[in-house]
């Protein structure tokens, strides 16, 4: 293993979360402790349930992910590996690719597999559940991406979370909008792949330009 | 015809705030050159290695990497180059193996990894994970990697920070191999080094800074 190219840095994060797995599962553990308090300071009754899940879920997908960019390359810039990445012989925003993939790994998708869960307990309608999973999945990968970009701008704050989240949030709306939407026409019982592909639109877009907004944030906030 | 350097820079020079670090930069290195950078604390020594690995872009002023302009060939000249900061790259939920394998060439083998470790000190730690080593042996992981490198050209800020004396002469006799090799060494450091031949380049602080103070 070399500190070259997309897999390396895939794997290695990939390894580093596993060594801290605490703090890899905090996310997840946001995300389940939320919903639990949510029928008690809400209201236990089913049908008022239902009406919110779609949107609560999604809004604590969202804080979730949120909860754990901050993280992304602060300790990479902390022990100097950020450097070592800006000046490997490398296109930079491949390594940025493989370290928001990592991350996606470690927070979008637990939260995906354990979706259906928190779904029964906020008595999701049944119909609903696989266009949960299906926007979930979809929809953190984006905010992963996204957070990158946030993440790489505030590296070098030492205490960057609060701009972190005026920043990022902004560009989290419109996948909170067509995610939730994705599940409320189900829910609604119409077509659910709508909302769903123009998700996808935006992870298309995401993928393809995120990495190289991050590789150029790094790069500026490295330069001083 | 006069030999081509293997690195020439030529009035480097970097500006930061509106403040100006140093006075322009101009020097050559050859291959077997060591040069020592000198000058007070904050004078602009990591500055100036950084703006020669090209994490920094310099304001003006150029390098030229066998010739050639570094922003020409600059995949080429960052595959011929290694850097060690002061930050030494080492994760500290990684074994002193691991660590030393992520910053290897992905062509060093498991026992040339094992021999770099040995060579620093480190045997019988391979696996212990970092966070239970000393500042001195979190230095010398980082260091482990002047004996898998393959790059010609090493770039080391304060290489011999936590080191101890025994530590410093492995070091330095590494150092002597390289540039007998062909490589050539630019390092900041306060210390004399014990090596034949050791250019001194002093960083001039701008006579800005000297007004401002």
């Amino acid at each position: 293993m070399s500190n070259i190219g997309f897999t390396a840095y895939l794997k290695r994060d990939l390894l580093l979360s596993y060594r801290r797995l605490g703090e890899a599962a905090s996310p997840l553990m946001f995300f389940l402790l939320v919903s639990i308090l949510i029928p008690l300071g809400v209201s236990p009754d089913p049908e008022r349930l239902a009406e919110l899940a779609p949107g609560m879920m999604w809004v604590m997908a969202l804080l979730a992910t949120l909860l754990s960019t901050e993280g992304l390359f602060a300790t990479d810039h902390q022990d100097g590996s950020l450097e070592q990445m800006l000046i490997a012989p490398q296109l930079l925003a491949l390594p940025v690719l493989g370290k928001v993939t990592a991350h996606w790994l470690v927070t979008g998708l637990p939260l995906t597999m354990v979706s259906p869960l928190i779904g029964l307990m906020l008595s999701l309608p049944p119909v609903a559940m696989v266009p949960m999973m299906a926007s979930l999945a979809v929809g953190t990968a984006c905010l992963s991406l996204i957070g990158a970009v946030g993440a790489a701008l505030t590296v070098s704050l030492r205490k960057g979370g609060l701009l972190l989240s005026i920043l990022v949030i902004p560009l989290y709306i419109p996948v909170i909008i067509f995610g939730s939407a994705a599940v409320q026409t189900a829910v609604d019982g119409f077509n659910w792949l709508g909302p769903l592909a123009i998700l996808a639109a935006m992870l298309c877009a995401a993928i393809a330009l995120c990495p190289l907004a991050i590789a150029g944030a790094l790069r500026l906030v490295s330069s001083n | 015809m006069p030999k081509t350097p293997l690195l020439s820079v030529d009035r480097l020079f970097f500006e930061r705030d509106d403040c100006n670090i140093f006075e322009p930069a101009s020097f050559n290195v050859e291959a077997g050159d060591i040069v020592q950078i000198e000058g007070p604390n904050g004078a602009g020594k990591t500055t100036l290695l950084r703006l020669l690995t090209s994490a920094l872009q310099p304001t003006s002023g150029s390098i030229l990497f066998s010739g050639e302009n570094i922003t020409d060939c600059h995949y080429e000249y960052l595959a011929s180059l290694l850097y060690i900061g002061h930050q030494p790259a080492v994760k500290m939920t990684l074994s002193a193996e691991e660590n030393l394998r992520w910053m290897s060439p992905a062509t060093t083998s498991a026992p040339e990894i094992d021999a770099a470790l040995a060579e620093v000190g480190l045997r019988g730690y391979e696996d212990v994970p970092c966070y239970s080593l000393s500042a001195g042996q979190h230095r010398r992981v980082a260091l482990a990697r002047l004996f898998t490198t393959e790059a010609k050209i090493w770039f080391l800020d304060e290489p011999f920070t936590a080191i101890d004396k025994q530590g410093v002469d492995i070091l330095q006799a590494r150092m002597g191999s390289h540039l007998a090799a062909g490589g050539c060494i630019l390092l900041s450091t306060h210390q004399d080094l014990a090596m034949d031949k050791v250019r001194k380049y002093s960083i001039e602080p701008h006579s800005d800074r000297e007004q401002q103070q």
